[in-house]
């Protein structure tokens, strides 16, 4: 059990509790950024694939995991990122410029959404996020001479600063770039956590109408954690675009939405780890189910039965379980773990028991 | 006269998606709790229906499954409460709605298994029949939708008014703790708000089966729904179905009088219209708390 006794207000705000969590970090950060030499082209692709949901996971998790606004269609806000990185791209805005420019229109688009939804209780912004979500892929197609429509569009090769980087002719740059932007994001993320806007973002999940009284403006900064959270997602959706290369509406479906939404749940609401771990389970989880598939058809001796929608039933009964039994998600349960194993032969069994509760109404009748 | 006859099919599509409605604006109130998966819920409901009416599973009598179908939703739901919601008692709204939309994926998957995949039709003693007024060609499953509609909303609103248990799940609804004061059972009463929604979840799915074939994907229909919930303010009654109605009269006239590709989007503009200009829906009934 590690102690630490704090002597002033800056020592509790420091990005990294202590030196040994700092280490940690940077270790973690050699061993991603070395990954293009201990990992295959197909593995490497993969990690990319998670790199991407993270951040994805990232920007719903301003929203949902810190503001307390589950947005059901955050996948809209993907979209408008990879539309618009493509649109400017081809317009010949450079790289740099382009990259920020999509996270920023996605940014704006969401705030824009979100100022009617907010001056409700959190449930109208998750049905008119979800009526976003849903009209995406309509809006996609009607707004075809910019979008391609059905047929799609195809995202040009970056050219950073002179080199050329090609999602499959130098996989190992496009990795390190979605590493990079991931890395940034996370650091200004929990800069963002450790400020007065983090702390009112807390304020407004744990109790708008306390929040109210302490004198944090509620609807500003819940479109202020929309806005973040779209141009994360946003930048989510530019990387995107030039992952798959190639891709037309049937990408942003709202499925999508859903998907990241349960995946921030599984990796644990309200904390950056929970965005890692929510993308890496996603992420990892068809290749498990399809290896288990094939075990379970060879050991019964019988032909490869697939079920369809079989996949998205077992995410589901995992959210399930979760929802019931760890509401903090992955990152909940390590943390409880490793507290039990800090305080070996010391922890008490009724340690992380739940509080029993009746229903807190934010409502008049 | 082809207004008209837009009008009619649109009034009779209302009527499913107010009763869809219905099911949603019961749960919130009593429990604020908002069951994505209610649209699952009604396509489980019509496919039970089909299981106890037709030919190739039980053939029973069309009525006779109809009653069956809503007793069995009833108790599926009662138990669902029971079992899975409650755990998650008090915890915060947002938990809620994950863990029904996990559920409703988990539904529409068991109903792939069951079923299959393939659209199915109710078989009903109304298939076909029309009665014509003037111009306009009235099916008798639409007549059948209007009027079953119409007798369910008088139910609910007796049974809401005038029974003691209907008045004992307001009281539960207004304030959960001054209710358990007053002695009302406050879970058993969610339960049972569970499974009346349930019920009418079961009857709303009959009546759109009737009217047309259906298949697992069918739950989706419930997203429509809530933009007619909205539409009538989210703990209106009489706005749900009212929502229903403007939902489902607005899509065939977006189809037959709009530009291509906005008739898809029509529900949700009008949603999101309705959230910009009257936050609280167009029967405001739940307010915020003030400082």
């Amino acid at each position: 059990m590690r102690i630490h006794f704090k002597t002033g207000y800056g020592q509790d705000i420091r990005l990294f509790e202590d030196s040994r969590e700092a280490v940690q970090n940077a270790l973690l950060i050699l061993a991603a950024v070395s990954a293009p030499w201990w990992l295959d082209e197909y593995m490497l692709g993969e990690v990319t694939y998670v790199l991407i949901w993270i951040l994805a996971g990232l920007g719903l998790m301003i929203l949902a995991g810190h503001t307390g606004q589950p947005s059901l269609g955050h996948g809209a806000f993907l979209a408008c990122g990879a539309y618009m990185e493509v649109i400017l791209l081809e317009a010949g805005v450079p790289f740099v410029l382009s990259l920020p420019l999509a996270g920023l229109f996605a940014g704006v688009v969401g705030a824009v959404v979100a100022i009617p939804a907010l001056r409700m209780s959190g449930i109208y912004l998750a049905i008119a996020t979800l009526a976003f979500g849903i009209m995406t892929e309509d809006i996609i197609i009607l707004l075809t001479p910019w979008t391609g429509g059905i047929e799609g569009v195809f995202t040009p090769t970056i050219s950073l600063l002179g080199i050329e980087i090609d999602r499959y002719g130098d996989p190992d740059r496009f990795y390190w770039l979605c590493l990079f932007v991931v890395i940034l994001i996370t650091v200004g993320y929990k800069n963002i956590l450790r400020s007065p806007t983090g702390r009112a973002f807390t304020a407004i999940r744990d109790s708008e109408v306390s929040a109210r009284a302490m004198g944090v403006n509620v609807a500003r900064m819940k479109t202020l954690a929309f806005g973040l959270s779209c141009f994360v997602t946003g930048l989510a959706g530019a990387l995107l675009a030039h992952y798959l290369t190639a891709f037309n509406y049937e990408a942003f479906l709202i499925l999508i939405s859903i998907q990241l939404l349960l995946m921030v749940t599984v990796g644990g609401l309200g904390s950056i780890h929970g965005a890692y771990y929510g993308a890496i389970v996603i992420g990892l989880l068809p290749v498990v189910i399809a290896t288990l598939r094939q075990e379970i058809s060879d050991f019964l001796g019988a032909g490869n039965s697939s079920v369809p929608g079989m996949e998205t039933a077992i995410f589901a009964v995992i959210i399930v379980a979760f929802i019931i039994y760890e509401p903090l998600g992955i990152y909940g349960r390590w943390t409880k773990i490793r507290i039990w194993l800090e305080l070996f032969p010391l922890a008490r069994k009724d340690m992380f028991r739940r509080q029993k509760s009746y229903l807190k109404t934010e409502r008049m009748k | 006269m082809d207004f008209l006859q837009l009008l009619v099919g649109g009034i009779a599509n209302g009527c499913v998606y107010g009763l869809v409605a219905l099911g949603f604006v019961l749960i919130y109130k009593a429990t604020e709790a908002v069951n994505f998966a209610h649209g699952d819920i009604m396509m489980l409901g019509a496919f039970v229906a089909l299981t106890f009416v037709n030919h190739e599973w039980m053939g029973l009598p069309f009525w006779l499954g109809l009653i069956l179908s809503v007793i069995v939703m009833g108790v599926f739901c009662y138990l669902l409460e029971v079992v899975v919601i409650r755990q998650l008692f008090g915890q915060p709204q947002f938990s809620v709605v994950v863990l029904t939309i996990a559920l409703g994926f988990v539904l529409r998957f068991f109903a792939g298994v069951i079923w299959g995949h393939e659209p199915q039709s109710l078989e009903t003693p109304m298939a076909g029949k029309t009665m014509n007024f003037g111009d306009i060609v009235l099916g008798y499953d639409e007549a059948f939708v209007i009027i079953a509609t119409i007798i369910l909303a008088g139910g609910l609103y007796l049974f809401f008014a005038r029974t003691r248990l209907g008045v004992a799940m307001q009281a539960a609804s207004q304030n959960q703790l001054a209710a358990y004061y007053m002695g009302i059972p406050v879970k058993r009463i969610s339960s049972l708000i569970w499974a009346v929604a349930g019920m009418t979840a079961a009857v709303a799915g009959t009546l759109f089966a009737s009217k047309g074939s259906i298949d697992p994907s069918l739950g989706l229909l419930g997203i429509k729904a809530f933009a007619a919930a909205v539409i009538g303010g989210f703990g209106s009654l009489p706005g749900a179905i009212f929502g229903g109605l403007i939902i489902g009269i607005v899509e065939p006239m977006a189809q037959a009088y709009a530009p291509p590709g906005y008739s898809q989007i029509a529900p949700y503009a009008i949603m999101l219209l309705v959230l910009v200009f009257r936050p609280n829906g167009l029967f405001a009934q739940i307010q915020q708390k003030k400082v």
